[in-house]
């Protein structure tokens, strides 16, 4: 390069102020306040001086704990059963309000419970909603990013066939990406409705009627797998060219030996266009984990985190408290976990597709 | 046998249509629900859910359901700030992130691989986990405007643009492309005298044009589908961009057919614009897949 001989501090500094002044204040600075802010009580707007808490924040949203609950016993020691036949337990709040035997417990609450043999397990938090949203995060990305990668590869060899006219189907495919997921929500509010919506229609019209329509987004059960489902529909096809641009990378040489060879489609692309996949494969994951990780807009816009918690966000809590709230201390907080978060996955997924 | 061979390979040919024409229909036929329902009345919109009609400009069409979502919203005030945040916030990015790629790649000068590094290092913090520090942090921020020094930059349209140009992507992405360029084109320049701000005006940003184009389409995408960010930092009408103003149409009772005409109106613009540059907007999406 040109300049490898010369130094010109000036110019150089004076060329690249502007935009890296900018990243620094913007970026760089918020995101070390973040770490900052999560150690403080701060609030949006308050009258009381910021205070140092230490790590109390963590503790509160990340204290979790299993209790093991007995059966009531009746005076003889035989287990109390239900009307319905349902071994009887204490109440766990009896354990975790003002109980001085276990102040460890001390205001947490139930999040969920398994039986094992006669004895309960029940797993308490002080913040259920949050382990709720970590959960939630969690399945979704654990879902969305190995089904929407896979799905984006099989369409990038789909379009990758040379055929008239496939200009054309690629460009439909992508085009879902173009319209704001803002967009995409609202109207797939109105396509999983439970009353007229066109799902319910679609399906029962190729069941011949056998399918019973449901409340997609009202039902706990079905929440979150329908904003997986509809985002992976939005953002398929920007992941597809992603892949197909990979695809292009592969030399056409290899695909011809592979045909003298008398290799099978099977084989072609298993020992040629699989390895030549390998780091558009880890980018494309990292690329989704990230995406996936900060889930907000639909949520936001269809459900609102409910019903019952089913599929608020990490990123929906962090802002509903944040701004709803004007907690910026606790949003903090959930916003450093969430980073940890994407980052040990990302550096794990980068360990493990590593070159060996 | 030959004629059998025809018949497979026509058939099997036929078959690879379908099932790309079948995989199109999941994709187009949701929008083509959303732009249909936007002309008809909300008892026909429902009725017509249970049937092919709903993909079909049929029965009581009419603009109506857009007066009354004009109506209903200053839908035209939305518009024109969703599109001044985002020109201005793209033009400026363009500028900065060229002028700083420009240093990086060219330009001799201490502290420059760690500011590289700093900025690639960006690249892997979620805009989602700075968005409340970062409202914090506005919310204090001085301002100079016409009545002279304000403390916080909430609701404005200052707020809107400026966190948001210059960005690890855009500068990573003018990098790489600087970096193929024959440098002799520079040394030539640099020895008739030319001065960096001359070479980059007159020798680089010349040649630029398909990073330009990669990034400007990157920045609109992101910039015009806006919504987390101004959804804090906006509460004024006066400021508030297009998927923010959605929220008119939750109050009291849902119209979908309005709602449909408000999406479409939001919508049609971009993805006409994608259709006559299609081409750019796949490569600029491919592009970024060339790092990794």
């Amino acid at each position: 390069m040109a300049s490898k001989l010369t130094t010109s501090n000036r110019a150089g500094w004076g060329f690249a102020i502007p935009g890296f002044g900018l990243i620094m204040l913007f970026i760089v600075i918020p995101f070390f306040f973040a770490f900052y802010l999560s150690l403080t009580n701060q609030r949006l707007i308050s009258p009381n001086p910021t205070e140092f808490v230490g790590l109390s924040n963590y503790d509160r949203l990340l204290s979790i704990s299993v209790l093991t609950l007995e059966p009531e016993r009746d005076d003889a020691g035989a287990v109390i059963r239900e009307d319905d036949g349902a071994i009887a337990y204490p109440r766990v709040r009896t354990l975790t309000r003002n109980n001085p035997d276990y102040p460890q417990y001390q205001g947490m609450r139930e999040w969920f419970r398994w039986h094992w043999g006669e004895n309960a397990k029940v797993v308490v938090a002080k913040d259920v909603v949050f382990w709720k949203s970590l959960r939630n995060t969690l399945m979704f990305v654990i879902v969305v990013a190995p089904v929407q990668a896979g799905i984006a590869l099989g369409l990038a060899l789909l379009v990758n066939q040379k055929l008239r006219g496939i200009n054309v189907y690629r460009a439909i495919y992508f085009m879902p990406v173009v319209v704001s997921i803002v967009v995409v929500s609202l109207l797939f509010r109105f396509i999983y409705d439970g009353n007229d919506g066109l799902l319910n229609n679609v399906l029962s019209f190729l069941t011949f009627g056998l399918f019973e329509g449901r409340d997609w987004l009202g039902d706990p059960n079905t929440a979150l797998g329908s904003i997986k489902a509809m985002s992976i529909w939005q953002g398929v096809g920007f992941h597809m060219v992603i892949w197909l641009s990979g695809l292009q990378t592969i030399s056409p040489t290899l695909y011809e030996a592979s045909s003298i060879e008398g290799a099978s489609k099977w084989q072609t692309f298993r020992y040629v266009t699989w390895p030549g996949l390998r780091n558009t494969a880890v980018l494309i994951l990292i690329v989704i984990t990230m995406q996936a990780f900060a889930l907000f807009a639909q949520v936001d816009i269809m459900t609102r985190g409910g019903p019952l918690d089913s599929t608020t966000t990490v990123v929906f809590q962090a802002i509903e408290r944040g701004y709803g709230k004007q907690d910026i201390s606790g949003a903090s907080t959930i916003s450093v976990i969430l980073f940890l978060l994407v980052l040990t996955i990302s550096l794990t997924q980068r360990y493990l597709t590593r070159e060996k | 046998m030959a004629v059998i061979d025809a018949n497979n390979r026509g058939l099997r040919l036929a078959t690879r249509y379908v099932v790309l024409t079948l995989i199109a229909v999941i994709f187009i036929f949701p929008l083509l629900f959303m732009v249909m329902s936007s002309f008809k009345p909300d008892l026909q919109l429902l009725r017509d859910t249970s049937s092919l009609r709903a993909f079909l400009p049929v029965g009581d069409i009419s603009l109506d359901n857009y007066y009354d979502a004009f109506r209903r919203a200053p839908i035209g005030l939305f518009v024109f700030n969703s599109v001044l945040v985002t020109g201005v916030t793209v033009l400026l990015s363009l500028f900065f992130c060229s002028l700083a790629a420009f240093s990086f790649v060219y330009l001799n000068w201490k502290g420059r691989d760690l500011a590289l590094t700093i900025i690639i290092a960006t690249l892997i913090i979620p805009f989602e986990t700075i968005a409340i520090p970062l409202l914090l942090f506005v919310s204090k921020l001085p301002w100079i405007g016409l009545e002279g020094v304000e403390i916080g930059w909430l609701d404005s349209y200052h707020v809107q643009i400026i966190p948001w140009i210059a960005d690890g992507l855009t500068v990573f992405l003018f990098v790489q492309y600087f970096k193929d360029l024959p440098s002799e084109l520079i040394e030539a320049s640099r020895v008739e005298g030319a001065s960096w701000w001359q070479i980059y005006r007159k020798v680089v940003m010349p040649l630029a044009g398909p990073v330009i184009a990669t990034a400007a389409i990157l920045k609109f995408l992101v910039m015009y589908n806006q919504y987390l960010w101004p959804l804090i930092v906006v509460q004024q009408e006066a400021y508030r961009p297009v998927l923010v103003g959605l929220q008119y149409f939750f109050q009291l009772s849902i119209t979908w057919g309005e709602i449909m005409a408000y999406l479409t109106i939001i919508t049609v613009p971009v993805l006409a614009f994608y259709l006559v540059l299609q081409r750019a907007f796949i490569a600029s999406i491919a592009s970024t897949g060339v790092k990794g």
